[in-house]
């Protein structure tokens, strides 16, 4: 019985209040240092690529980004090619890919009839699951063939007269090049897209919709007055995943997109984006100048997503200031 | 009491184990590099595991790679494709050799054209790499092979996309037949390719080839015949159209002067002879002249030694050549020659 005012002489909730100080300080210390990792990863990989591009960028200075020469014999090298065939595989996948996942994300959200949602649903998740190496073997082995021997000849006929789709419909009808990269990255970057947009349309509150809904407003005007508006982050956001992953991808695009270190306004000429370039040729590479040129690739390709990234902060930062306007 | 004591006894019998293992017998040669000789080079690895037991780990991560890992000594040997110049060993303290053979295979992809039916020579072959031929019915690929049907389509040039020694050689090849080519493009395991669609690795070459209609490409000879592909027969140094075939490729071996070749610095394309297929390579081995592991050191040159003697068979089973007798015999006695542990030389001469 003695213990009881022993107890009361140091009350348990001060006990407590102490262990959950310290144990407050140790769990911001572990998440604030897991928080500072991710940052001095980025910041090492950043210093890193440098020190390697170093002796490239110091060579070929700014031109280095507007020369289009690939030469390993003479050791002169420039990024454009890699530049123009990176982003415009990835610009082709996007314009693909935005609409198609808007439109499924939509679907499964708001008109699906329920039972269909999960299959849907699983579908997309498997699709995001397949690793990259399977969609190339399938790009070349299957979509390539097909391409090749039933769609491109038809467009090329088709367009061959129209102005200006008519030049950049143009290229050998080999299956593989600029356009067959575009597409495969359009079939992998769907289902990420698809996923975020799908998963931000669930949370939009029932009440919100219900209500335009009783006012007599239509499902296309639901989407466009109030799903889109409340969940615009989210949408931005599914739309640079998509696009980061686009910009980086390297073995699917490899295997379809030719190899080839020209520029061509036809889409269907082969050509070459930074990530296959490095996947090609880092392990042959000898010589201080071709490995310090493949590095200085690798660094434009981060400064690129950088950039996405900081344009799609812009963009949501403009977008909330328009609100309550 | 009792039990700590016998776990610090087995701790210290396995530690002493392993130590003894280390200095007395080596159980395993490392090496990296081409990836070309790989499956030759697996294949006596398990016959040579099965005889004595030792086993090679071998990395087939690229030439580039394995003259990388040499030079920083993480493995006991490098291979490459491409034979370094006689500068470059001395500056690093390597020695070369060549372990096996192989040559490089046109390949096309043309209805109705049937396997080494087709005839090229060299000017004709590096014009349609140049992308000046670009059509089949070219008069001058008409005029090679007179009453062939052939059609009135574009050629699509399939390349490869990674550095290689399998470029290295075909590029040395082009270079010598073709001025502008040696001007204008050049020689390396990696060029500036005027046209065409590059596919990753000797696999990724083939499948282009073989997916697209009216192309033309290089592979290695295994890779040829593996994928049954359609070669193309080439006019030699002699004037005579010759087929790929591991006797030419060994003709072409057997002319080539390695007496006087230093560092075994040889290039076995456009050889003369009658035989000889003009597009053909040998595969090298680098080592360190100064072993800082011996017993590593001598433990591959055993290997090869075995290799040298009982591969044979083997080799040309995976349609490889195996290097002619008079051309191991030289090599071995620079083994003895210049490959030096702390006690001497670390092969016998015999």
């Amino acid at each position: 019985m003695s213990d009881i005012p022993a107890e009361a002489g140091s009350p348990l909730h001060v006990v407590r209040r102490r262990a959950g100080a310290l144990g407050d300080r140790l769990f911001h210390g572990i998440t604030g240092l897991s928080a500072i990792l991710v940052l001095a990863v980025i910041i090492g990989i950043a210093i890193s690529l440098l020190i390697g591009a170093w002796p490239a960028l110091m060579k070929f200075g700014l031109g280095f980004l507007t020369s289009d020469s690939w030469n390993p014999v003479t050791n002169d090298y420039g990024a454009l090619v890699a530049i123009y065939g990176t982003l415009v595989t990835s610009l082709i996948a996007m314009l693909i890919a935005v609409p198609v996942s808007f439109g499924i994300a939509l679907f499964v959200t708001e008109l699906s009839p329920r039972w269909l949602r999960r299959p849907i649903s699983t579908a997309i998740e498997l699709l995001a699951a397949i690793p990259s190496i399977i969609y190339g073997m399938w790009g070349l082995f299957v979509f390539a063939p097909f391409m090749s021997n039933y769609v491109q000849p038809w467009l090329l006929d088709t367009f061959e007269h129209v102005p200006l789709l008519g030049s950049l419909i143009a290229g050998p009808p080999i299956g593989i090049g600029v356009f067959t990269a575009g597409l495969i990255l359009a079939i992998m970057v769907i289902p990420f897209i698809t996923a975020v947009m799908r998963d931000t349309f669930e949370v939009v509150p029932g009440v919100l919709k219900e209500s335009s809904y009783a006012l007599g407003a239509t499902t296309w005007e639901v989407v466009r007055s109030v799903i889109l508006p409340y969940t615009k982050t989210g949408v931005v956001g599914g739309i640079m995943l998509g696009l980061g992953r686009a910009l980086g991808e390297t073995m699917a695009v490899t295997f379809v997109i030719g190899n080839s270190h020209n520029i061509n306004l036809g889409l269907f000429y082969p050509g070459n984006s930074i990530a296959a370039t490095l996947a090609n040729e880092f392990t042959e590479a000898d010589g201080q100048m071709y490995t310090s040129a493949l590095i200085a690739l690798g660094l434009v390709l981060f400064v690129i997503t950088l950039i996405v990234l900081s344009l799609a902060r812009l963009l949501l930062m403009r977008l909330s200031a328009q609100e309550g306007k | 009491m009792r039990i700590t004591f016998n776990k610090a006894l087995l701790t210290g019998l396995a530690a002493l184990a392993i130590c003894g293992s280390a200095s007395a017998a080596v159980s395993q040669i490392n090496g990296a590099g081409a990836t070309f000789p790989y499956p030759a080079y697996s294949k006596w690895a398990s016959a040579y595991k099965d005889k004595t037991g030792v086993k090679l780990n071998y990395q087939a991560i690229g030439s580039g790679g394995g003259i990388k890992q040499i030079e920083a000594r993480t493995v006991d040997f490098g291979a490459s494709d491409a034979p370094l110049k006689a500068k470059e060993l001395d500056k690093h303290g390597l020695m070369q050799f060549p372990m096996v053979m192989g040559g490089v295979v046109p390949v096309v992809n043309v209805k109705g054209i049937e396997p080494g039916k087709l005839k090229l020579d060299g000017p004709t072959f590096a014009k349609i790499y140049m992308g000046e031929i670009t059509s089949w019915n070219d008069p001058a690929i008409q005029k090679l092979n007179p009453g062939m049907d052939l059609p009135d389509s574009k050629i699509t040039v399939v390349h490869r996309s990674d550095g290689s020694g399998t470029t290295w050689i075909f590029t040395s090849y082009l270079s010598k037949i073709s001025d502008q080519w040696k001007s204008k493009v050049g020689h390396a395991k990696a060029v500036a390719w005027p046209v065409g669609v590059g596919g990753k690795g000797n696999q990724g070459v083939a499948s282009y080839v073989g997916r697209i209609k009216n192309s033309i490409g290089y592979v290695e000879y295994a890779y040829a015949l593996q994928n049954h592909m359609t070669y193309v027969s080439l006019k030699n140094k002699d004037g005579n159209f010759v087929q790929p075939t591991s006797e030419n490729f060994q003709a072409a071996a057997a002319n080539a002067d390695w007496k006087n070749a230093p560092g075994f610095y040889e290039v076995l394309t456009d050889q003369p002879g009658a035989k000889s297929w003009p597009i053909t390579g040998a595969s090298f081995i680098l080592m360190y002249k100064d072993a800082k592991n011996p017993e590593a050191a001598q433990a591959a040159l055993k290997f090869f030694d075995w290799s040298y003697a009982n591969g044979d068979k083997m080799a040309e089973d995976l349609d490889y050549v195996p290097m002619p007798d008079n051309v191991v015999e030289l090599v071995e006695k620079t083994w003895s020659q210049e490959i030096k542990g702390k006690n001497g030389p670390l092969w016998p001469a015999k």
